[in-house]
């Protein structure tokens, strides 16, 4: 079937703004939008800028603004799409060229909620730290993200004040908050119980609605909200 | 849009904001009771054709149930103003960040919601209790300033 894709384009050097390139594609009902946009970048203008590295939902790298919605392009088929699609970069990071965008920003703010286990003491003599199959289910849900930045640049709270540190990096918190072999669960609940952590969050649930993980983000932030007021992990 | 490219620290923890988060939510299902239960009290029970200043101060806040109803209306005021004015308060963050006219525009909000409080206050506790005709002029008394 034979498709317009309208794509965003923006090159600092040459534009003074951003304008809309319209290109026709054929393409497979079972094409993913990042197939179609390699047929526009191989075949038709390959200045087209854009990022992807895995091209299977894995890597976090080509989310994009997908008629109107934060997408995986590799992630969504065509068929899904229809005859005209609009593809975008992702909002509220600066843009680089074209679809690719600054993501230092929200790199500054997953490493600011130390995004790694601290455990002080040593593993038990020969073997791993164990863990309970209910203690692991706690976190399940946020184990799953890819960092792909959906979440945070389709969030009002954060197009709006770019210091909320952003859904992405309170699910990566949570992924350590409620984790039994961590021992910094009051350092994280500190970090986000800042002015600009958790209470930014006005349960908008445009993360969840866009997660290509599914990940029910707000109900993270909920979780992460709640341990603030009590004082910890129960 | 956030074009921000600098990096804040975070962890600076805020007990006010645990404190507000948690009085929004109190208050929300406080307001839900209160809020919904004083429309169908005064458009369904009452009739809006009752609702007079006469009324109020005789029937409602003298009657058989007068502290109730001053009760009643004490929480719903404090409940509603202070909800509403955290809510505008969470709004002005969001969007002015300006530090000078984030600080007035809070200072005004804070002002604003300080005069309507004091003069819901007034209007409860100065309309005195069995004695229709002082309160009744007290109420228009109060009001009329």
């Amino acid at each position: 079937m034979r498709v317009t894709l309208r794509i965003k384009r923006f090159n600092p050097e040459k534009d003074e703004k951003p304008w809309w390139g319209e290109y026709e594609v054929d393409v497979e009902p079972n094409d993913q939008l990042l197939d179609a946009l390699h047929k526009v970048k191989w075949y038709q203008d390959g200045t087209l800028t854009l990022r992807r590295s895995c091209a299977h939902g894995i890597c976090g790298s080509d989310a994009m603004v997908v008629n109107g919605r934060n997408r995986l392009a590799c992630k969504v088929l065509m068929k899904d799409l229809g005859k005209k699609v609009t593809v975008e970069p992702i909002r509220g990071l600066p843009v680089i060229k074209d679809l690719v965008v600054d993501m230092e920003p929200f790199f500054a703010k997953y490493r600011a909620i130390k995004p790694y286990l601290i455990n002080n003491d040593p593993p038990p003599e020969g073997r791993e730290r164990l863990q309970s199959p209910a203690d692991r289910e706690r976190f399940d849900d946020t184990t799953k993200c890819i960092l792909c930045a959906c979440c945070t640049t389709s969030c009002p709270s954060f197009w709006a004040n770019g210091d909320y540190v952003g859904p992405a990096a309170i699910v990566q918190a949570h992924r350590f908050i409620f984790d039994s072999r961590d021992q910094a669960t009051a350092e994280r609940l500190d970090i986000m119980n800042d002015m600009m952590g958790v209470w930014r969050c006005r349960t908008v649930f445009n993360c969840v609605e866009c997660c290509p993980r599914e990940i029910n983000i707000t109900k993270a932030i909920g979780d992460v909200k709640k341990a603030i007021l009590e004082g910890g992990v129960r | 849009m956030a074009l921000k490219t600098r990096t804040r620290s975070y962890g600076s923890p805020n007990r006010f904001e645990v404190a507000s988060w948690y009085f929004m939510r109190v208050s929300g299902a406080a307001l839900l009771v209160l809020a919904v239960f004083h429309l169908f009290y005064m458009h369904v029970i009452a009739g809006v054709d009752a609702i007079t200043f006469e009324w109020i101060v005789n029937e409602r806040w003298n009657g058989p149930l007068g502290m109730f109803w001053r009760t009643y209306d004490l929480a719903l005021l404090l409940f509603a103003l202070l909800h509403g004015a955290n809510g505008a308060r969470w709004v002005i963050d969001d969007y002015i960040h300006g530090r000078g006219a984030n600080l007035a525009v809070k200072s005004a909000l804070y002002v604003l919601t300080a005069i309507l409080i004091l003069m819901g206050m007034q209007v409860i506790f100065t309309v005195p209790l069995h004695s229709q005709q002082t309160a009744l002029s007290a109420l228009v008394t109060a009001l009329g300033r």
